[in-house]
């Protein structure tokens, strides 16, 4: 059976089991390997991605539930705010070992959308579904307020 | 991250105690370029630069360089240590660039295969560990880019008759001012490649310096904010298939049946093969391995391990420790000080098992073919993960290669003594025949072992009645994570692992009457180093202790640690600076108060404040001020980071973190019940940087022993409950 969606502005179709979580479509099927793996069951946000302008948890998600539907992973994160949150990520140098942090600047793209100036206490609330075992949490604080600044709003 | 992990200090000398001699050699590189390599032979081959490896491993006979410059200029540094997010890829590539004066913007990196050239100065192993990157590679590296520099200023000389010294050279090239000539080390490689290399080079006195002590940006975040960097379980080969392996229940386990049909049944399974580690499900594609090891019915020979609890061994453990241990130090005379004092304060203190929990879960790609083995992997072991591969494989060492990719942390998960995940892969892809990539889920992690040993702590302190502290004893229970490793032959000594001891038996304060004394434990749970080893609960007993022995001599904390420091000087001038930064003091907001820890481990100095509240009943940190002094250092905004880091990961385990055993089952499963600090828990982390000129060490690992302490300490200030165990479980600061 094959599943039919667009990701990163292609249309792609995804045979097998719908059952199967989204993720391992992007990262196995279309070699998108810049979302992660870090739990499977939606506790640490390293696999998220965009359907349909809301952050998602791609290792939970069935593909069948993207039917039809426009999935964004970081490869195709291109526009604002994605552009600006990356360059605050390099001026911030936020990233240590790296490995949560595509899905860290894909729930922060939603945030800043939802969000033009947070408050440390918003980007609290709002990032605290993405885990970051290296702890580079004050730094994605500052990138996240940095973006903003760059994108006309923040505080 | 850190960094992390860990193996032995740097206090180790090298295996075998000779001296090693270095050796430069110099070759064209395939393009053109200039390669340079900084040649560390054994010293049973220290006479023959040039000739083979030790097991005249093939590969070694291919370039063994640390630098290489392109016709286009480009700079390339081979960097011989694992990026698991400590910045070895940015700090080792500065030491380089700094002597060879190489325009930065022009400056990239790789990371090393496996080779001679490559081993730890120190431990004679290819690894990453013990926060030893910076301060082992400092001088090898920089006398890299010196030799290299000076053969392009030779070159250059050559080209237009002058002689070398009337020669400078400034961002990627040779100037002759005289003459106004300019060549780019681009140009000058090729024929700088066939002039000698210098036996001795100067390296720039520190006053010199243009890039090291400045901060600078890391060279992978870009790869790493656009998802390009590759970790190993981002790999793809041809034909390539996914394992999943299903693990005994219990540590010790053994596969007594399998019923696979089921298995087998699942649409993308190919195949279910028994190997030493389990069942293997192999599969096209996670999902389809994942519901095919769903599918397998095992019956298991748990054997002893399934008799396994915590909190019995925990009961086992505080009765041992009101017995005498093996000795690790013995100062004067601890028990006619205890009997003569005034006052006698005992306390036991206790710290769980703990994972390493990387955010990447394990996992290795293998790809076989005749005679050959190529493996993906995330390690900081590689020399040791070689020589497992092989026999796994049926091969020699120099038939297998490694790449090593980046890694998704390490903490010193990925330095594993048997080379657990690497050795799985091979066996898998040796069943399936095809190249495999084995992965682990989180739940696997968590419960597949190697943690950080469980730990029971009882001490006990004589104050002399005159404000000041006549003895003190510590008695250590837990187990040795050297124990049937190779590395036990060299770092445990009489009985004593010194990684079960260290951050204790180096106590640093003046102190007349010293015990510390250890009981190794055999308890079949696999233990191992986890970023900051002994040192991550040595300090917090140390440190909560001497709390204590402060509050029982109504002695201010700061105080009486400046008292007992006198001769230590450089963490006494830490402890100074960051209570300084801190406030310490002055009043702290309402409702808040302060605690403070000091800690000496991997050769840095670290100390933090830290300021907490009880909000509603939730602990809270707001703010943490750490004072580093870590010797010169490369790059203050990656010492900082690193710091910053460490205070996250210490306040993980402090109010978090536990591995608990049942029936021998670990009970923990994923991040809903190992839980980790989460960005509204993250304080403020100041950290400020003690000036020094003297040699790098490292700071992975050191930031994260004082945490446990100062916060604990700031919440007795703050209640009066004292934390003897951790985690911390809220309650015990309400009561």
């Amino acid at each position: 059976m094959a599943t039919e969606l667009e990701v990163n502005g292609s249309k792609v179709s995804i045979d097998g089991d719908p059952a199967m979580p989204l993720l391992w479509a992007l990262r196995e099927t279309l070699q998108l390997t810049g979302t992660k793996f870090g739990c499977g069951a939606a506790q640490c946000g390293a696999c998220t991605v965009h359907l349909d302008g809301r952050a998602v948890r791609s290792c939970v998600l069935p593909v069948s539930a993207a039917a039809g539907k426009r999935v964004t992973t970081i490869e195709g994160l291109t526009g604002q705010p994605g552009e600006a949150l990356k360059a605050a990520w390099i001026e911030e140098d936020v990233p240590q070992c790296g490995w949560c942090q595509t899905g860290q600047i894909m729930s922060a793209a939603i945030l800043l959308a939802e969000n033009s100036a947070p408050s440390d206490e918003d980007i609290d609330a709002g990032m605290a579904g993405n885990v970051c075992r290296c702890a580079t949490y004050q730094r994605i604080r500052k990138a996240i307020h940095r973006a903003a600044v760059a994108l006309g709003g923040g505080r | 991250m850190s960094a992390a992990p860990t193996p032995p200090p740097a206090r180790t000398p090298a295996p075998g105690g000779l001296p090693r001699r270095e050796f430069l050699r110099a070759s064209l590189a395939a393009g053109g370029g200039l390669l340079l390599s900084l040649w560390w032979p054994s010293s049973a081959r220290a006479e023959a630069p040039g000739a083979d490896d030790a097991a005249g491993d093939a590969e070694d006979f291919a370039p063994n360089a640390f630098v290489r410059i392109a016709p286009d200029g480009q700079v390339t540094v081979i960097v011989n240590k694992a990026e698991m997010g400590q910045g070895v890829s940015t700090s080792l590539p500065m030491l380089v660039a700094e002597e060879l004066d190489a325009d930065w913007s022009s400056v990239g990196f790789e990371f090393a295969p496996v080779g001679e050239a490559y081993v730890h100065p120190g431990f004679g192993i290819q690894m990453t560990g013990g926060s030893t990157s910076v301060a082992g590679m400092s001088e090898p590296l920089r006398k890299a880019g010196a030799a290299a520099r000076a053969m392009l200023v030779l070159a250059a000389a050559q080209a237009w008759g002058v002689e070398p010294g009337t020669c400078r050279t400034e961002k990627g090239a040779v100037l002759h001012d005289a003459s106004g000539r300019r060549a780019g080390y681009g140009e000058l490689a090729s024929a700088a490649a066939a002039l000698p290399v210098p036996q001795e080079v100067a390296l720039k006195d520190a006053s010199q310096f243009l890039i090291l002590g400045r901060s600078t940006r890391r060279l992978d975040t870009p790869d790493k904010v656009s998802g390009r960097a590759v970790f190993s379980l981002d790999v793809n080969r041809p034909g390539m298939l996914v394992a999943l392996v299903a693990h005994p229940p219990v540590f010790g386990g053994k596969v007594k049946t399998v019923s696979a049909d089921e298995a087998r049944a699942v649409p993308g399974v190919v195949g279910v093969e028994t190997i030493d580690s389990g069942v293997a499900v192999i599969a096209h594609g996670f999902w389809a391995a994942k519901r095919g090891r769903d599918a397998l019915h095992i019956e298991w020979d748990e054997g002893p391990g399934a008799a396994l609890f915590s909190d019995a061994l925990r009961e086992d453990y505080r009765k041992q420790a009101g017995t005498p241990g093996t000795v690790a130090r013995l100062d004067g005379d601890p028990t006619a000080a205890m009997r003569g004092a005034a006052q006698v304060l005992i306390a036991e203190y206790e710290l769980p098992y703990l994972a390493h929990a990387p955010m990447e879960p394990l996992n290795c790609v293998v790809e076989l073919q005749p005679g050959r083995c190529e493996i993906w992997a995330g390690t900081q072991f590689q020399t040791v993960d070689r020589a497992a591969a092989a026999r796994a494989a049926g091969l020699q060492p120099e038939e297998v290669q490694i790449h090593t990719t980046f890694m998704g942390g390490g903490f010193g998960r990925r330095a594993n003594p048997a080379s657990d995940y690497i050795v799985e892969a091979v066996q898998v892809a040796r069943a399936a025949q095809a190249p495999v990539k084995l992965m682990w889920t989180r739940e696997d992690d968590l419960a597949g072992g190697y943690y950080r040993p469980m730990w029971h702590s009882r001490v006990s302190a004589g104050l002399d009645g005159a404000g000041g502290i006549a003895a003190w004893t510590h008695t250590i229970v837990g187990q040795s994570i050297l124990a049937g490793t190779p590395f036990e032959a060299f770092m445990v000594k009489d009985g004593i692992d010194e990684t079960s001891v260290e951050g204790a038996v180096d106590l640093p304060y003046a102190i007349p009457n010293v015990q510390v004394d250890l009981h190794t434990t055999q308890v079949g749970v696999p233990t191992l180093w986890w970023r900051s080893v002994g040192h991550s609960h040595t300090a917090f007993v140390v440190e909560s202790f001497l709390d204590e022995l402060a509050s029982a001599l109504g002695a201010d904390p700061l105080e009486l640690r400046r008292k007992l420091l006198a001769d230590q000087p450089r963490l006494r001038a830490v402890l100074e600076r960051a209570a300084e930064e801190a406030g310490w003091g002055s009043t702290p907001p309402a409702g808040r108060a302060r605690g403070l820890a000091a800690h000496y481990s991997f050769n840095t100095y670290v100390a933090q404040v830290a300021e907490v509240s009880l909000e509603g009943g939730k602990p809270r940190v707001h703010r943490v001020t750490c004072a580093v002094d870590c010797g010169r250092v490369v790059n203050p905004d990656g010492v900082v980071a690193q710091l910053e880091g460490a205070v996250g990961f210490g306040l993980t385990a402090l109010f978090h973190s536990a591995i608990t055993l049942q029936d021998g089952r670990v009970q923990q499963t994923n991040f809903h019940d190992y839980k980790l600090l989460r960005i509204p828990d993250m304080p403020q982390v100041d950290v400020h940087i003690v000036p020094s000129d003297e040699k790098s060490t490292g700071v992975g690992e050191p930031g994260v022993p004082p945490v446990a302490p100062a916060v604990c300490n700031a919440f007795f200030a703050l209640t009066g409950k004292r934390i003897r165990r951790l985690p911390l479980r809220p309650e015990e600061l309400r009561g």
